[in-house]
């Protein structure tokens, strides 16, 4: 069985990230920029599952500019076998990103795909639910547990009301949650085996499919601020604070 | 005018609270409001949503197929009623967030996730880089709008109104290659709700174990209020995923917020913000958490905890 899994380049989980003055974006510039934690996750359980004999390839496929080459390495040198670059002019938002991502499906005709349960940047938790929607496979999201068995995957989800198990047959979509594994840190050595390994690029202007409808991104603003609270300096201060604004 | 159906959550007998929040967000929109109860043996759930005010109609879709929420069943049921409406709704919720891009996919459009305002009907606010920006979204003309509803930036509709309930059946008839196999929930179900509830104790990795959290749940009991914690503290065992508070876990919006032990990173922050007062003890007087706080007290939360119960009596 060969596993897909995705991978979106994003700024990176620390970094504090602030509004540009004009409204027109989010600073990025000079910004660390990393794998999408998630994503780490579902490489991570994707190389665990090659490990233990049920898998024989790990391939990882980011869309966006040359710029996600660099996390393509990073995920080669985590261990994945191969990576594919679908190569786009900027940024394109779920929908499409789940078309391409079908396209590489049919393609390359995994048992399984594993992606991220949502990007840290837009914050959409979308790509996965549209992906096997259009492939109309099964999903197993938020997955804190996978257990293969033959054709069919075990999965145990986060949800609201605690843990969710499913069966799901193969193939089929899995997005993580955080508490699937703890991904591995990759090694120097295993950074220049990486670099031997094969990266593919695609055009996603070849892959025959349409961006559209895209939602129309219109102005950023900061969150807005709280009011700057106050120190108190024992629990009785605190308690007669709370009392005096009818909260306790 | 706008026709809006909002998908119900539920568990089988009561509606879940997260769908009177779907319709003040559809009030904000404005139009007629539809509920669809889709399930099996669902009559008393879509009279209960027939009582919401503001609401048109229920369509209730009762299928063997549809006895639990699995996406891959519910998503083409959902998408064969949005034939009749310019706005699909779901909660922001784990339930919402699995199906409704689902649906949108099934509809060829991108989905609106986690809309915390109405600037028209077909413009949204929304928050990106776990709450660090806010942005406007629009949709394209004459696009449906599916869309999760970031349910702490809502209130809840009042029941008070009697809405017809029309029954439909089942269009499809189930993926197959999706099997529901069991709910293990993580609370003991004798808490209030962390979601709903007006007052939440939150506990982080300074509790050292799951043994000592219980002083977090012994002070909550005594104020009645519900238990939470941050990414640390269920990482570690502590306790249950489903008290996760942030970013990747529950957002929340409760009158008083206490952080025992909480540094307040970013994730978590993001999870409280809409709270109305947030308490944090914290021994480290640096802690991020104290930018946020309405009220903050440096000291050991193991001996400021009982000194408040002191205090309280
Ligand atoms: C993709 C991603 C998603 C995430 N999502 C979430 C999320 O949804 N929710 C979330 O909470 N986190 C989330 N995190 C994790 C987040 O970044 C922090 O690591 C986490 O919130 C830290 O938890 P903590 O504050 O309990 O622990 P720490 O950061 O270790 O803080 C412990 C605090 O306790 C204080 N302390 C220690 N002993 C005592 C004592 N005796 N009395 C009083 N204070 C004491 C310390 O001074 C410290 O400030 C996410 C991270 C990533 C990368
Ligand atoms: N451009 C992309 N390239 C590769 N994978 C992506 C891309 N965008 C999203 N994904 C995958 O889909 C997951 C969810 O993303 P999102 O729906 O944008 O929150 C991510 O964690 C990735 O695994």
């Amino acid at each position: 069985m060969k596993i897909l899994v995705g991978i979106k380049r994003v700024v990176d989980y620390n970094v504090r990230v602030r509004v540009l003055p004009d409204g027109s974006g989010v600073d990025t510039d000079g910004v660390k920029m990393s794998v999408n934690p998630f994503d780490e996750i579902a490489l991570e359980e994707a190389l665990r599952i090659k490990e233990a004999g049920n898998a024989e390839e790990v391939v990882v496929v980011s869309a966006g500019g040359d710029e996600c080459q660099q996390q393509l390495r990073t995920g080669l040198a985590m261990g994945a076998d191969r990576a594919i670059q679908i190569r786009t002019d900027g940024p394109i938002q779920p929908l499409a990103a789940a078309r391409a991502l079908l396209k590489i499906v049919e393609r390359e005709e995994p048992g399984l795909v594993i992606l991220g349960k949502q990007a840290i940047d837009d914050d959409n938790n979308q790509t996965g639910q549209m992906l096997a929607a259009l492939w109309d496979r099964p999903q197993a999201t938020f997955a804190s547990k996978v257990v293969l068995d033959g054709d069919k995957a075990t999965v145990t989800r986060e949800v609201d009301a605690g843990l969710e198990t499913i069966e799901v047959d193969l193939p089929a979509v899995i997005t993580t949650d955080l508490r699937l594994n703890e991904p591995r840190f990759v090694k120097l050595p295993d950074i220049m085996k990486a670099k031997r390994k094969p990266l593919d690029t695609v055009e996603f202007g070849e892959l025959g499919v349409e961006t559209g409808p895209d939602l129309q991104i219109g102005s950023h603003s900061p969150p807005p601020q709280r009011q700057k609270g106050i120190m108190v300096d024992s629990a009785e201060a605190l308690v007669k604070e709370l009392k005096n604004r009818g909260l306790l | 005018m706008s026709k809006i159906l909002i998908v119900a959550e539920h568990d089988g007998s009561a509606l879940n609270i997260s769908t009177a929040k779907c319709v003040s967000c559809a009030q904000a929109i404005g139009g007629d409001i539809d509920i669809a109860v889709l399930g099996q043996g669902i009559d008393a759930v879509a009279a209960e949503a027939a009582k919401l005010n503001g609401v048109n109609r229920v369509v209730s879709v009762s299928a063997a197929q549809l006895e639990h929420p699995l996406a891959a069943n519910w998503a083409p049921e959902v998408a064969a009623l949005a034939d009749d409406y310019t706005h699909l709704l779901g909660p922001s919720t784990t339930f919402g967030k699995d199906l409704m891009p689902r649906v949108a996919a099934l509809l060829g459009v991108n989905q609106f996730s986690d809309v915390m305002e109405v600037q028209d009907d077909g413009s949204f606010k929304r928050p990106i880089y776990a709450g660090n920006a806010i942005i406007e979204v629009r949709a394209p003309e004459g696009t449906k709008v599916v869309m999760t509803v970031r349910t702490a930036s809502w209130s809840q509709a009042e029941a008070g109104g009697s809405a017809d309930v029309e029954s439909r059946e089942a269009s499809t008839g189930g993926a197959g290659h999706t099997r529901w196999v069991g709910l293990q929930s993580g609370g003991d179900g004798e808490r209030p709700d962390l979601q709903s509830a007006p007052m939440v104790v939150s506990g982080g990795r300074a509790l050292g174990s799951a043994e000592k959290f219980e002083v977090i749940y012994q002070f909550a009991d005594k104020l009645g209020a519900a238990v939470g914690a941050s990414r640390a503290a269920v990482d570690a065992g502590y306790v249950p995923n489903d008290m996760q508070v942030g970013q990747t876990g529950k957002i929340i919006a409760p009158d008083l917020y206490w952080a025992f032990g909480i540094s307040g990173a970013i994730q978590h922050i993001t999870g409280i913000k809409d709270a109305g007062t947030i308490v944090a003890v914290n021994k480290d007087a640096e802690a991020p958490i104290f930018e946020v706080a309405d009220i903050g007290l440096v000291g050991d939360l193991f001996t400021v905890i009982p000194e408040i119960e002191e205090q309280l009596g």
